[in-house]
């Protein structure tokens, strides 16, 4: 046996992983690639002995059968591997993360640079520390640099635009300044307590975050949640995604000067999160999801406030999308501008909406559904719009078009969600468990993003050896680099509003 | 078609906050806590504390480093409640501490208001310039949230703004990421003065939950004395807008 074959949010014991070299680990990725499978994580564990070891985890997922194979490879620091990049790009940034944290080189990686530039990697500390940025020759070229402190409220990061005039023929992102070290606080005193920590991976997707976290504690100890604890998880997973889409098409509505669709987009908003916060006491979820169900009930009263805010949300959304998808203005803009086409999306592995915009069928709620997911499966309409015509242009159009679908989505399986709270009366938190002994496990959430990852070693105490997180930002930073490619530099903004990415969920 | 955008804009009317500075917040909010004057603290309600902001003798929260949870409250025999009520704002970092005992109007009444010069001068007309130093996105958001339609802090004169060049204060939010450390520095240095620095939320005025975490380099904080601290994970907008206006002496 080369990989084992696992459910979602399942653990095995470490020491049952397949021990393979890298070179068989990349013919495994390939053979996954044909067969329809997608990378989904690399990370290294250090091993105890012998010192200096690496053990490699690979992680693919099977959105067809609903599985995930992993594999391992053994490893020494500072040892060089055959670079899997030029044949799968998807592995361009989890192999500059093997030789960041622990010296492994790939060898004939076509660019090789540092992460996000953490205290302790193998790499500068320093992201400006004698790295020099892509560049390109010309007599009319020219480039934009901007960051890492950004003209709004936003997190920071650098962006070095290659330009020929006004058109974008590469943009380098540079990003690293957000680094926090959150793995490894993972890492000290015991797992159960890191709720907090979880929803701060990323505070605009903290449900996903606390989910995927949540989830992985219960694998590693064994423990199941209460059915209703799993509905309510999911109602707040919905009112995140409603929420977050609903701002970011205000932000393309404010990027085009469609002041209309910025202000009302975002006055729905606020009436979503202030729910949250009726709901939990955070207007971003803090606090509601912890490992063994969540932390707060839906009475009867709270029951009565969604339902309303979502009946209110889908009618008014929906109304005012009308007449932004209909807006010859808005067209222009959005139409042909940022694309990504389906084939590039795959190469990169796209995640989450954006990946669903391009086409990539990939949604953890429907191929990897846990709690309410896989008891009440969801129902989409994404993909198709109201003329039957598929939104899978890949461009701002479908980006946008897409999170006005999933906003009806999630307001509409909120509703249901509200209708299954009076058949499970089982409790919302049940004791969670120790984590066990020399473990591995593995917990994907769908947030608003995409794929949210977490995944944890465990050592002979049930101490963590390896917290390990993958947000959906870590493969979508670079479908934006693409994504401007062959636009103008003032499309930029656009472009970035709809994939909306995390920096501090990035840099970690 | 512009009948349906008219509509859809009618049937919101007003969504504007009528006075930011009486409104109330959701009763489920977790805001000033209330700690009771006899009461002690056990070890294990000590050991829930995120980040490490209780303290046992005296009995006292920091909300320079509470993120609001709610873990201590829910202790079993916990002295601490937390009420909604959001004024937190603060103007020097003891004040922040949070004794057994002490009521919101003595918490509240302790935050100072600026120097008549900084009144004169930003009383009517104050430009921020935002630094995001490695924080998680949700204090970014809560501060844009403080110009949207429903909060419009624009209405007494509080705008943000694009270049540290136009700005009259560097609101800090994070914790303070060693590879941010010097574009902080820079865009301080970038403000003209007089300039006031503001701190928002735990991870700024505390290091928050990665207080202990050798990725952070918060030499800028030993080097510059805040004016005004924004307790919060994060803090409310309505937090945000009142401890603004509280120093500028147009608060309650």
């Amino acid at each position: 046996m080369d990989r084992v074959l696992l459910k979602n949010r399942a653990a095995i014991p470490f020491d049952d992983l397949p021990k393979i070299s890298y070179q068989a680990m990349g013919d495994i990725a390939i053979g996954c690639l044909c067969a329809g499978l997608r990378p989904v994580a690399l990370f290294g564990v250090p091993e105890e002995r012998p010192a200096g070891a690496v053990r490699i985890i690979a992680l693919f997922a099977d959105d067809v059968k609903g599985t995930l194979a992993v594999t391992s490879v053994h490893a020494e620091r500072g040892a060089t591997v055959p670079s899997l990049t030029p044949s799968i790009p998807a592995f361009h940034l989890f192999e500059r993360q093997l030789w960041e944290e622990f010296g492994i080189v790939p060898q004939d990686h076509p660019w090789l640079k540092p992460v996000r530039y953490p205290h302790d990697g193998h790499t500068p500390r320093r992201v400006e520390e004698g790295y020099r940025y892509f560049a390109m020759n010309g007599e009319e070229s020219h480039e934009v640099a901007v960051g890492p402190v950004h003209a709004g409220v936003i997190e920071p990061g650098h962006f070095r635009f290659l330009c020929d005039g006004e058109r974008v023929n590469h943009l380098e992102i540079q990003l690293g300044y957000q680094h926090r070290g959150a793995e490894r606080l993972f890492r000290t005193g015991p797992l159960a307590m890191k709720s907090v920590l979880a929803e701060s991976v990323s505070g605009d997707a903290a449900v996903a975050h606390a989910t995927a976290y949540a989830g992985l504690v219960e694998a590693l100890g064994n423990s199941a949640i209460p059915r209703r604890a799993a509905v309510i998880r999911a109602i707040g997973l919905e009112l995140e995604r409603a929420g977050i889409h609903l701002g970011d098409l205000s932000a393309l509505c404010n990027d085009i000067g469609y002041l209309p669709g910025t202000q009302l987009f975002a006055v729905m908003r606020t009436d979503i999160i202030n729910t949250s916060l009726a709901l939990c006491g955070s207007r971003f979820g803090r606090g509601l999801i912890a490992p063994g169900g969540v932390m707060h009930d839906i009475d009867e009263k709270k029951k009565e406030r969604i339902a309303s805010t979502v009946r209110r949300v889908r009618d008014n959304a929906g109304l005012l999308a009308a007449s932004v998808f209909d807006n010859q203005n808005v067209l222009a803009r959005f139409e042909k501008t940022g694309t990504v086409d389906t084939a590039t999306a795959r190469a990169i592995g796209l995640v989450g909406p954006a990946g669903r915009a391009s086409g990539l069928p990939c949604d953890i709620r429907l191929t990897h559904p846990t709690d309410a997911y896989s008891d009440h499966p969801l129902i989409k309409t994404v993909l198709q719009n109201g003329e039957g015509k598929a939104a899978i242009s890949g461009d701002v159009y479908a980006r946008a078009f897409v999170r006005h679908q999933e906003i009806q989505d999630s307001l509409r399986y909120i509703t249901e969600l509200l209708g299954r709270l009076d058949a499970v009366q089982d409790g919302i938190a049940a004791p969670v468990e120790r984590p066990r002994a020399g473990m591995v496990a593995f917990s994907i959430t769908e947030g608003w993003r995409g794929e949210t990852l977490h995944a944890a070693v465990t050592g002979d105490q049930g101490e963590t050896l390896r917290y390990y997180i993958k947000d959906a930002s870590f493969h979508n930073w670079f479908g934006l680099a693409l994504a401007v490619r062959e636009n103008g530099v003032s499309d930029f903004p656009l472009c970035n509003k709809s994939f909306n990415l995390s920096y501090c969920g990035f840099d970690l | 078609m512009v009948f349906r955008l008219l509509k859809a804009r009618w049937r919101h009317g007003s969504q504007a906050v009528p006075d930011p500075i009486a409104a109330q917040v959701d009763p489920m909010f977790r805001g000033f806590p209330d700690i009771a004057k006899e009461g002690t603290l056990s070890s294990e309600t000590v050991a829930l504390c995120p980040g490490a902001a209780l303290s046992v003798n005296p009995v006292a929260i920091d909300l320079g480093k509470c993120h609001l949870c709610g873990a201590c409250s829910r202790a079993a025999n916990s002295p601490i409640r937390l009420s909604s009520r959001h004024h937190l704002g603060q103007t020097k970092r003891d004040a922040l501490i949070v004794t057994a005992g002490t009521s919101f109007e003595q918490y509240h009444a302790r935050a100072e208001k600026g120097r008549a010069e900084i009144r004169r001068l930003f009383g009517r007309s104050l430009r921020l310039r935002s630094v995001s130093a490695a924080g998680c996105s949700a204090c970014e958001m809560e501060l844009n949230a403080t110009t949207n339609a429903n909060f419009d802090m624009l209405r007494y004169g509080i705008d943000i703004v694009a270049s540290p060049r136009h700005a009259d204060a560097v609101i800090v939010t994070g914790p303070v990421s060693a590879n941010m450390a010097d574009a902080l520095e820079d865009t301080w240095s970038a403000t003209p003065s007089p300039k006031l620095l503001i701190l928002m939320g735990a991870c700024a005025i505390s290091g928050g939950l990665f207080a202990a975490s050798p990725a952070l380099d918060r030499r800028f904080l030993s080097d510059h004395t805040p004016d005004i601290y924004i307790p919060g994970c994060p803090p409310h907008p309505l937090t945000v807008v009142n401890a603004i206006l509280n120093y500028l002496g147009r608060g309650i």
